[in-house]
């Protein structure tokens, strides 16, 4: 789908597509430009301004209602900015709906597990493998056909060691397993941009590693932006190259996750809050 | 197995009756000659594949519709003004499918490009308000339709009851009216078919996503306006087909036989009565409901007349033929309160235990 290498091919082609690949990540870039929304006299997010480089891992923190997550929504498309833009690979993306920023390249787990309920584990994930592949309106050929599109779905819940579980509805699974499910959804839409609110919020204690396990394979692809909504700050230690804080819809501090740690507008906004938070 | 699209029927009770049902219906001009019956086998048919075809945007996208009669009616007239305009011949059967089918479709693509992209009762009130003027048009339009008489036509020469083709094949005659019947049934069949293979389809399992998650389905890239309005332009396609069969077989098409909203309601119980998204539920639910409107009176008349016989009190006044809506209705508070899911969904669930 995005120009990986395919095995038998002749050397030299590999050989320039490899190069092409080494280039992308120069060309592949998410920025927000004095991103902007109001509802009616609340400014959740307010002018936030930002790009993203890809091979990096962006946590952004804050206090609850800081507009983490509506942040999120402005850039997959969930919500449209009031004004301001968001930028992918050099487009303009604010006017477009959510389905085509995905197909363009955004991926996104949701904070609260949203999935297909009454669905088993393997349909939900076969969804998002047939949305990758771009199978939209083939209504002729029965599903059980697509041997290939099952075939990667499988890969995925073994990935996310979701396969003994496959035939269970979503709704059966216990919390650690939906939100593994959740990700899985992203993992098989092979985005370009990763976008992760919360993914470990509510899990078992053995359950997260499963999870950041994941996110750090995913880390080791230079080519991909990854966006992590966090609160547990020894998670963002562990997994961050660069640490965004919002507080109150605004951008308040961008860095180093030590620097930022350390600044003191971030332990007077953020971690005098969520010290409290992380402890419940 | 491919031809039911990979999604057998699940239960074997449930596949034992089907195949009884499919049985019967494929002899019934040979089982059953009478004219009252093969009208009910031939009522089962169209009504099978009409509510097959609201399965697909009830029970399989979650949208609720009032239009679906309005689909039907259009296949219906189209054949009726067709045929009554152009004379009983096989063109003019075709221009009536020709003009019916693809305004259904198109009207059914307006309907949902306009209204779907909205909160599901937004389209539920338009389909209703659209239905409703396309009734009092049809009523009132009589140079075209026939206003509240409808309009009553020859059939071409092959399928007129008079065309005889065969006398004593197995006791009965073959004669126009069987191969009428025949055409209807397969194509009943075809249609439940094709319904049943678009389900399981990629495009298919994308309705079931939105049913569930219209959000998620968006948010994995689907742009949910068209699949609902290509599932939209399918049904009504059916349902158009649906209502050609049937005005091919009653020589007639009217305001009361294909657009009131009774019809509407009769649907809407044949596919909670044989359970939603599933497509098998449909046969179901249009057996159990037409032999109920049409037997019922009469079981009723045996069981009441009996019942004074043996002199038993009260229930020969409780069973009075007159009284037969109320049992009807009670048989349907009945079997929604006990199989919520339909009669497939309880057999289905029945099966997995």
């Amino acid at each position: 789908m995005d120009g990986r290498v395919k095995p038998g091919h002749d050397d030299g082609e590999a050989e320039r597509v490899e190069i092409i690949l080494r280039q992308r990540p120069m060309t592949l870039s998410l920025e927000t430009r004095d991103l902007t929304i109001r509802f009616g006299g609340h400014v959740a997010v307010n002018g936030v301004s930002c790009s993203f480089r890809p091979g990096e891992l962006t946590a952004i923190v804050g206090p609850n209602g800081a507009g983490k997550t509506t942040y999120f929504n402005l850039i997959s498309g969930q919500l449209t900015a009031s004004t301001g833009e968001v930028w992918l690979a050099g487009r303009n993306i604010t006017a477009m709906s959510a389905p085509l920023r995905t197909r363009a390249g955004l991926g996104r787990a949701f904070q609260l597990t949203n999935l297909f309920p009454n669905l088993s584990v393997e349909e939900n994930v076969r969804l998002a493998v047939q949305a990758a592949a771009g199978v939209h309106y083939d209504m002729l050929r029965p599903w059980m056909r697509r041997t290939d599109l099952i075939a990667r779905a499988d890969a995925i819940l073994d990935g996310v060691a979701l396969g003994a579980r496959r035939r269970v509805a979503a709704t059966a699974l216990s919390h650690g397993d939906q939100r593994k499910l959740e990700v899985a959804l992203m993992m098989a839409l092979e985005p370009k941009v990763f976008m992760f609110d919360e993914p470990t919020a509510g899990m078992s204690v053995d359950e997260v590693p499963v999870v950041l396990d994941l996110i750090a394979r995913l880390k080791q692809d230079p080519t991909k932006i990854i966006l992590l909504v966090e609160h547990k700050m020894d998670v963002v230690r562990s997994l961050a190259d660069r640490i965004i804080v919002l507080h109150n819809g605004q951008l308040v501090a961008d860095g180093k996750p030590a620097e930022v740690i350390a600044s003191p507008v971030v332990q007077e906004a953020y971690l005098g809050v969520a010290r409290g938070k992380t402890a419940a | 197995m491919m031809i039911l699209s990979g999604d057998p029927p699940r239960s074997r009770v449930l596949s034992a009756l089907l195949i009884v049902i499919v049985a019967l219906l494929a002899l019934a001009p040979f089982l059953f000659p009478g004219a009252k019956p093969l009208n009910v086998a031939t009522k089962i048919c169209v009504f099978a594949a009409l509510v097959a075809s609201y399965d697909l945007l009830l029970g399989y996208t979650g949208t609720v519709s009032f239009a679906h009669t309005m689909f039907y009616g259009i296949g219906s007239y189209g054949i009726a003004i067709a045929l009554y305009t152009l004379g009983p011949t096989w063109t003019a059967v075709g221009a009536g499918l020709a003009c019916g089918l693809p305004l259904a479709v198109l009207l059914a693509l307006a309907i949902g490009l306009f209204s779907l992209r909205v909160q599901a009762i937004f389209f539920a009130m338009i389909t209703l308000a659209v239905a409703s003027a396309f009734l009092v048009l049809a009523s009132q339009l009589s140079g075209l339709t026939g206003g509240e008489d409808g309009r009553s036509f020859q059939l071409p020469e092959l399928l007129r009851p008079g065309t005889v083709f065969a006398k004593g094949v197995f006791g009965i005659t073959v004669s126009g009216r069987t191969l009428t019947y025949y055409i209807v049934f397969v194509g009943a069949a075809a249609m439940i078919l094709a319904l049943l293979r678009v389900v399981n389809s990629p495009f298919g399992r994308v309705l079931q996503a939105i049913r569930e998650n219209r959000f998620r389905a968006e948010a994995l890239g689907y742009r949910t306006v068209f699949h609902l309005t290509l599932a939209n332009c399918i049904a009504a396609l059916v349902a158009a087909f649906a209502g050609a069969l049937n005005a091919l077989w009653l020589r007639y098409a009217g305001p009361d036989t294909s657009l009131a909203f009774s019809i509407m309601l009769d649907i809407l119980l044949m596919v909670v009565i044989g359970g939603m998204g599933t497509i098998y539920g449909a046969i179901i639910g249009a057996v159990i409901f037409i032999l109920a409107q049409n037997y019922l009176q009469a079981l009723m008349g045996l069981a009441s007349s009996a019942a004074a016989d043996a002199g038993l009190p009260l229930l020969p006044g409780l069973l009075h033929p007159d009284r037969w809506l109320l049992w009807l209705g009670l048989l349907f508070i009945a079997s929604v309160y006990f199989f919520p899911t339909g009669v497939v969904g309880r057999l289905r669930g029945a099966a997995r235990q």
